[in-house]
């Protein structure tokens, strides 16, 4: 049996403020990287909630988003049509034909504007969207200037809340309805009748047709067919595969920016780590002298040290979770640079963020400590014991 | 009438340093016996090589040449793995300054050379209860060093050297950090180990008073055995 | 100089804690003006931009055009010296993952307004006069190889299709803070070939920049502008370039909140080392300074050299730091070139960084200094042996 984990475990206690401060650094390494990983899972679930499996979105070829592409009425209604498309209960097909701009409106708090997505709806478009519901109000009447606001949208911008007016394209609409899309994308969004929009914006064509299949496996077949028709322009795309290209260049810069800094931040901490284990390890000098003269191994000696240091990074670990945590309590609003409108998300904590944030932890920990453990074990038994 | 076989037996002992490039030689073809039951005390001016002795016959420092024989084992062809192995179950060590772990409890401390033997929890407490009551420290077992005098922290140190019954207790100065009358204590208490439980004290000290409690003295000067042996 | 003596011996002591310390600084410091050039980068961009050019764009949001008649109305304008304009492109070049911008303008107009774009006599004439021709920035041109005369293909994502242009001209920045990184072609080519392709989207602009003939008359001119469209079926907005350009700062805004915050993590970091270690140093000479005192000197001189040590320690650190900053700020922009096309460690950088280092030694310095000014001579000389 080697040395006592109680060995490591009480020497932490005996010099509380260097145990703190050194805590502290890891607490606060862990705390960024825990934030990063929590940002980008919070950005990847709510596009990838944004969409669904079984539904199919159709936008120009080559075009990135629905803002930037063009579906005339005609290849509408040849998609209209096609055999993979569900029937609904109603007996027509599920399938939605939208136009999506983007509008500059003033924030409530600071009035600067930002760019925020307006999406012209058809009948269908609420049913192949079982993440959204209505929450106060109604739906738009079709035919009518009417618009329905998504939660965060009501809540961060001037005249969007319920019963209140928004002034674009020289009308006024006024909000009839506030609708609850849990954290998709759609609570970033308008929603108002499409016919309605295109005119009013001028714009003849449609941005993009959605569908729900009737069999989801169909897609592939659906998909190569669609490509190599030379009546259409558009290409198919998964929904939910859509949103989550939406989000590739802003996943990209945050986990690149979120984890470089990361691993900086470790240097700082595990150097921090550092210096208090070759100062434990001098300090008990002696120590380290008697145990190896009473018989306890170079091998007992190292792994003391090295335990020590460990549990040193697994307190600062803990730490910087329990504080990360409190981040989920933060709403994120940005511009998505993909798509130029504004996507707001938030911060979200799961069980794989926090085994990678301890294991980070620990790392720090063992690359900290491992050098001074070694000088630990290395010593000389008659000097050591000269020492103090 | 035969002799029982000295526990310890060194022949032609050498040991020298090294600084910088000069050769330092400390100890010069040493050849000498304990014998079983002997309360040895090893004295001689400071620089004289004593210590340095004592560590080679602890077996926490390796000789340049010659032979160390303890209870019947060459110590001086044993690896270090297996020397830290001998050591556990053959020396108890008691130093000047005590070297307690500061932060393990009297009890802690003297149960830690047993973690290296094949005990239970439960044989560990035992023994270790035992060599501090030996001690008469069973009021303060669940103290830490820090709580203790220098005296009390000394017979810690003792009840810990005995705990795993060693071939040979080895002391480095025991009394150099105390006051007279718990130096006078310590000295008791090592003497009666040596007469009660026949247990073999190999002790270094400059102190005459210390030397007087021993039933050997041997002398070193210069790295050099003096041939003198007052029995 | 004695004390100064005392400082760097003291300092020197433990070469191995002060190496490691001092590493950790460096480290620090790095992250944090590379963090603080992030913001910059992203600012200066907007410093970049004029203040006496004016951007007129339609008023819904920049993804609706303007008609190019409004190029005549606004021309006539009371103040205006000269207008241009544009569409944003935003074509692809082989994939997603090369990213620049790209736009197509008025070419004469664009040049004449932007005189922080240098580029060659011949190659300006080649370039107006070749309607398929583009000319690229400096790094772009560096980074893709292109000679002049090269097709390159671009496709587009608003304008869909293969579009060929071919390499008439490099211009370079007149400033450090001017990218080097967009590609330019005529306006006249999209439109000629929307006009075929489709109809309905040609004659028209994504916005006008403008030249005023005095550039204290922005705001007026600016309403005189969206005075003249207001009812139409394009309302415009008409700002100046400078505000153009901080409105789209605003929309990230968060990003930037987040990462100045970080900078002000790194600093906590390095503080909490640096106090570590000047906690443990000075715990270890309680003694010493036990010893000091019964010669007579005062906590206060004992105060200062514990300071002064702290202070050695984090602006040696903070030269390192500095004298690396900028080649890692090199390598940094080399590998993000995508996200950031220009990216220059200002000087405000610096002076922050030696005012952290500062700061982190003072605050490093305190609890130490304080236990070493209310320590009986007893207390530490108790320490000792």
């Amino acid at each position: 049996m080697g040395i006592p984990y109680s060995y490591s475990l009480r020497n932490l206690r005996t010099r509380l403020l260097t145990t703190t401060l050194t805590a502290a650094g890891m607490a606060l390494v862990v705390f960024v990287f825990a934030s990063v990983l929590m940002l980008s899972e919070g950005l990847r679930q709510t596009l990838t909630a944004t969409g669904s499996y079984d539904n199919v979105v159709l936008i120009r070829k080559s075009s990135v988003s629905e803002v930037q592409s063009g579906v005339e009425r005609g290849q509408a209604s040849l998609l209209e049509i096609q055999p993979e498309v569900a029937s609904g209960p109603d007996g027509r097909p599920m399938l939605a034909k939208e136009v999506v701009v983007l509008i500059s409106l003033p924030k409530r708090d600071s009035g600067k504007p930002s760019n925020v997505t307006i999406r012209g709806i058809g009948k269908g478009s609420l049913s192949l969207r079982p993440q959204v519901t209505l929450a106060q109000g109604r739906m738009p009447r079709p035919g009518s200037w009417e618009i329905v606001t998504g939660g965060s949208i009501a809540r961060r911008f001037r005249g969007a809340g319920l019963g209140e007016t928004l002034r674009f394209a020289m009308r006024d609409w006024r909000v009839v309805g506030i609708f609850d899309a849990g954290n998709t994308g759609f609570n970033s969004e308008l929603w108002g009748d499409a016919d309605q929009l295109m005119q009013a914006f001028n714009r003849p064509v449609y941005s993009s047709v959605i569908f729900r299949m009737r069999d989801p496996s169909e897609f592939q077949a659906f998909r190569d067919r669609i490509v190599s028709d030379p009546r259409l322009t558009v290409e198919p795309k998964r929904e939910i595969r859509y949103y989550e290209e939406q989000s590739e260049m802003m996943s990209k810069f945050l986990n690149i920016l979120g984890l470089s800094l990361s691993i900086i931040f470790s240097l700082g901490a595990t150097i921090g780590a550092m210096i208090t284990m070759y100062a434990a390890v001098a300090t008990r000098t002696s120590e380290i002298g008697t145990l190896r003269a009473l018989g306890f191994g170079r091998g007992s000696i190292l792994t003391a040290f090295l335990l020590e240091a460990l549990f040193l990074s697994l307190i600062g670990g803990l730490l910087g979770l329990f504080f990360a945590s409190f981040m989920q309590l933060i709403t994120v609003s940005t511009l998505n640079f993909q798509t130029f409108s504004e996507l707001a998300f938030s911060f979200s904590l799961n069980s794989r963020i926090v085994v990678a944030s301890l294991m980070f932890s620990l790392f720090m920990g063992f690359v900290g400590g491992f050098l001074p453990a070694v000088r630990a074990a290395r010593m000389n038994i008659v000097e050591a014991l000269r020492t103090g | 009438m035969t002799m029982p076989p000295p526990i310890v037996r060194i022949e032609d002992l050498y040991k020298s340093y090294s600084r910088g490039s000069q050769i330092i030689p400390v100890l010069e073809k040493i050849t000498f016996d304990i014998a079983e039951g002997e309360f040895l005390a090893l004295m001689g001016p400071s620089g004289s090589g004593k210590t340095t002795l004592l560590n080679l016959i602890a077996g926490i420092d390796k000789a340049d040449s010659g032979a160390i024989l303890v209870a019947g084992t060459d110590i001086s062809l044993l690896s270090e793995t297996e020397l830290a192995a001998w050591r556990s179950r053959n020396v108890g060590f008691i130093f000047q300054f005590y070297n307690l772990i500061p932060v393990l409890t009297a009890l802690e401390n003297v149960e830690l050379p047993l973690l290296l033997t094949g005990l239970s929890k439960r044989g560990r407490l035992e023994h270790a209860v035992a060599a501090l009551s030996a001690v008469n420290l069973d009021d303060r077992m669940e103290h830490y060093p820090s709580e203790l005098s220098g005296g009390q922290q000394q017979r810690v140190a003792i009840a810990r050297a005995v705990v795993t019954d060693p071939t040979i207790l080895v002391a480095d100065e025991p009394t150099g950090d105390l006051d007279r009358v718990s130096a006078a204590e310590i000295l008791d208490l090592m003497a009666r180990l040596n007469m009660e439980l026949r247990k073999t004290i190999i002790m270094v000290t400059h102190d005459p008073r210390a030397a007087e409690k021993a039933n050997v003295t041997r002398h070193l000067d210069k790295g050099v055995l003096n041939s003198d042996v007052q029995p | 100089m004695y004390s100064l003596k005392l400082i760097l011996k003291n300092t020197f002591r433990h070469k191995l804690r002060t190496f490691l310390t001092m590493m950790g600084i460096v480290v620090a410091l790095l992250a944090f003006g590379l963090l603080r050039t992030v913001i910059t980068t992203w600012y200066g961009m907007v410093d970049a931009a004029s203040a006496s050019r004016l951007v007129t764009r339609n008023s819904i949001s920049l993804i609706f055009p303007l008609p190019i008649s409004y190029y005549e109305k606004i021309r006539h304008v009371d103040g205006v010296k000269s207008v241009t304009y544009g569409t944003w492109f935003g074509g692809i070049y082989i994939d997603a993952k090369h990213f620049f911008a790209n736009e197509a303008l008025e070419p004469k107009g664009f040049l004449d307004l932007y005189p922080e774009y240098v580029l060659r006599p011949d190659q300006k004439n080649a370039f107006i006069l070749d309607r398929k021709g583009f000319i690229a920035g400096r790094k772009l041109v560096e980074k893709y190889g292109w000679k002049t005369g090269d097709t390159v293909t671009l496709k587009g994502t608003i304008f869909p299709g293969n579009w060929d242009f071919v390499m008439r001209g490099i211009y370079s920045g007149r400033t450090r803070n001017t990218e080097e990184s967009a590609f330019i072609f005529h306006w006249d080519y999209l439109n000629e070939t929307l006009k075929k392709t489709a109809p309905r989207r040609a004659d028209q602009a994504g916005f006008y920049i403008i030249g005023l003939t005095d550039p204290n008359r922005a705001a007026e001119v600016s309403l005189a502008i969206d005075g003249m469209f207001r009812n139409s079926m394009a309302e415009t907005i008409t700002e100046t370039e400078k505000a153009f350009h901080l409105g789209f700062l605003a929309m990230s805004e968060a990003i930037l909140v987040a990462i100045r915050m970080l900078s002000m993590v790194v600093i906590l970091i390095i503080m909490v080392v640096m106090a570590n270690t000047m906690v443990m140093t000075a715990r270890e000479r309680m003694g010493e300074y036990a010893v000091f005192k019964t010669l007579g000197f005062g906590g206060g001189y004992i105060a200062g050299l514990i300071l002064g040590e702290s202070l050695l320690i984090c602006l040696a650190g903070c030269m390192i730091a500095v004298v690396l900053t900028y080649p890692v700020a090199d390598i940094f922009a080399a590998a993000l070139s995508d996200f950031f096309p220009v990216f220059v460690v200002s000087r405000t950088t610096i002076y922050l960084d030696i005012a952290a280092s500062v700061f982190v030694a003072v605050v490093a310095a305190v609890v130490p200094a304080r236990r070493a000014m209310t320590l009986t001579i007893a207390q530490g000389l108790r320490r000792i042996g």
